[in-house]
């Protein structure tokens, strides 16, 4: 009888998020679908609705994912390696954990006024894709830290003393066992954190990302910029049923670019950690 | 290819049998006292000390065994030799450890060349989540070496007697052979880096009899060119595979000493303790 109630109560859970969930992307579809289309990925925004398209945002949100990888992978697999590898397990090691961990708990658009008073202000990088994906890596960073530290911590113990009795030194033992045993764990956690940022708005409209862009950024550093979600933020904004028509398809694009990354933080996990049981 | 042919990276302590032994020449047909050396040995973690005063010296090109019971010390005492024991903080040890008379336990030696020329096998097989060949190859890859990793792949696993069961195989998962394959595995992959002694830490206590046997028939073939220490807690494995046998054991202190050394038929035909004749017959431990 109480099994019975128990996993009545843990259905109705699972399905109170499913059909939330489903409910929104239906909802989406039926606003959005009709106007999902070549047309509408290829142009830039405009102030008629039916001649508007995401280009510019969809672009500059692909900028901000690469940049955003590029910049996270070494500067968090670095972190992680000194923490698990080299920090021992001292009082300053301690108090640098719990550290990272409160960063990663530290609301988005703190992370904006950072980057706008650093980045845009202090390196006068401007109102460029750089200094939003500086920005938006900053933010990320702590919780690819924290996933990559776990990952190498997840290691057995036997991995390393193989590698160590081998003749291996300290520095071999981590790129040559540790590193590649942990590498599943650590690239999905990449790849997940990359997709936080990749759905960030606050901290990016402090940091002067531009809600109507009519060219297609060729580098980086080039003044004015648009993202996704911005354009999303701006479209939603308005008051006419065309614009919200839009903006709901220009949310179907980006959650379609969520479930590719996701997807591809799957398929990464499940090709690396072949034969990886222990 | 022959393995005594080819040029060890270490550079082999130089002796008087250096004047007469060829190229040809195995390791095994030198006749050397003792390979390593143990004097004054004290080990412990922190304030705890877990072997107390040892002196031993351990036979080149024969097994020796290292029984007693749980905790007295027998794995400290082997993970010393090839200073795993350094990865443990808390870890001290006083007194001096000879190999080929160099001292191995002084703070200035190259722990890097030691656990090159002393390899290690350990209890539960650890393979790398790599290819069967990667497996083997990582030992000399750390060296830097490319070329003739093939053949040398192939000498040993050969010697670990796993070649026939994995040829065809070299570049699935090391992690997807039976656990007494991985462990012959193990052993290719510690012969693979050339070492003059291997070190074995309960090597057959995760396997099951048949797989046992083997590894203990393969000890046997093995000992022609190296001189193998073997921490086990099996006796009939310790009459049955080694030459030697150190028994130890622990006393009110809990701290771990050696009772007796002998040959492995005298030790368990007449052994000359008290102590020992009850382990061996098995009335404690």
């Amino acid at each position: 009888m109480k099994n019975a109630l128990f996993s009545l109560l843990a259905f109705a859970a699972i399905l109170i998020s499913m059909v939330t969930l489903a409910g929104l992307l239906v909802d989406l579809v039926g606003r959005g679908g009709s106007s999902l289309d070549s047309q509408f990925l290829t142009s830039s925004p405009s102030r008629i609705p039916a001649k508007a398209g995401i280009l510019p945002a969809l672009i500059g949100t692909l900028w901000v994912t690469i940049l955003v990888a590029l910049i996270t992978f070494p500067i968090g697999i670095g972190a992680a390696i000194y923490l698990e590898e080299y920090a021992g397990r001292g009082r300053f090691a301690r108090l640098l954990k719990i550290n990272i961990s409160n960063l990663a708990g530290v609301p988005s658009i703190v992370y904006g006024i950072f980057g706008l008073a650093i980045f845009v202000r202090g390196f006068d990088l401007g109102r460029t894709v750089f200094a939003a994906s500086l920005t938006l890596s900053l933010l990320i960073l702590p919780v690819v830290i924290i996933s990559s530290a776990e990952a190498l911590k997840a290691v057995p113990p036997s991995q390393r003393e193989a590698a160590y009795a081998l003749g291996a030194t300290r520095w071999q033992v981590i790129l040559r066992a540790l590193l590649p045993a942990a590498a599943p764990g650590i690239l999905t956690g990449i790849v997940l954190a990359v997709g936080r940022a990749v759905g960030e708005t606050a901290p990016l409209i402090l940091i002067g990302a531009v809600t109507f862009v009519t060219f297609v950024p060729t580098n980086p550093f080039e003044d004015k910029y648009t993202v996704l979600p911005i354009q999303i933020f701006n479209w939603a904004n308005r008051p006419q049923e065309a614009f919200l028509e839009i903006s709901a398809a220009a949310i179907l694009v980006l959650i379609a670019l969520m479930v590719l990354l996701n997807g591809a933080a799957i398929y990464l996990r499940a090709r690396l950690s072949r034969g990886l049981q222990w | 290819m022959s393995m005594s042919k080819v040029k060890r990276v270490s550079g082999e302590a130089t002796s008087e049998e250096e004047v007469v032994t060829s190229e040809e020449m195995h390791p095994g047909d030198a006749v050397q006292a003792s390979a390593l050396k143990f004097e004054h040995v004290f080990c412990s973690y922190g304030k705890t000390l877990v072997v107390r005063d040892v002196h031993l010296e351990i036979s080149r090109n024969q097994i020796t065994a290292l029984i007693g019971p749980s905790g007295c010390g027998k794995s400290t005492l082997l993970r010393s030799i090839n200073r795993m024991n350094d990865l443990v903080p808390s870890f001290r040890m006083e007194g001096s450890i000879y190999f080929d008379g160099e001292n191995i336990s002084a703070r200035g030696a190259d722990v890097i060349d030691i656990r090159r020329r002393i390899g290690m096998v350990f209890q539960k097989p650890n393979p790398f989540p790599k290819s069967i060949f990667e497996n083997v190859a990582f030992g000399p890859r750390l060296l830097g070496q490319t070329a003739g990793l093939g053949d040398l792949v192939e000498e040993s696993l050969h010697r670990a007697a796993l070649w026939e069961e994995v040829k065809d195989k070299l570049g699935e998962p090391g992690l997807s052979l039976s656990g007494g394959q991985q462990q012959r595995l193990c052993i290719a992959r510690a012969i693979a880096v050339r070492p003059e002694v291997i070190l074995m830490d309960e090597p057959c206590s995760a396997l099951d009899p048949r797989s046992t046997l083997q590894i203990e028939e393969l000890m046997r073939v093995l000992a022609k060119d190296y001189t193998i220490v073997i921490v086990t807690h099996n006796m009939q494995q310790a009459a049955r595979a080694s030459d030697q046998t150190i028994f130890m054991t622990m006393g009110d202190d809990r701290a771990g000493y050696v009772v007796e050394y002998a040959a492995t038929s005298k030790m368990f035909m007449m052994p000359e303790h008290q102590l020992t004749a009850d382990y061996v017959s098995g009335r404690f431990g």
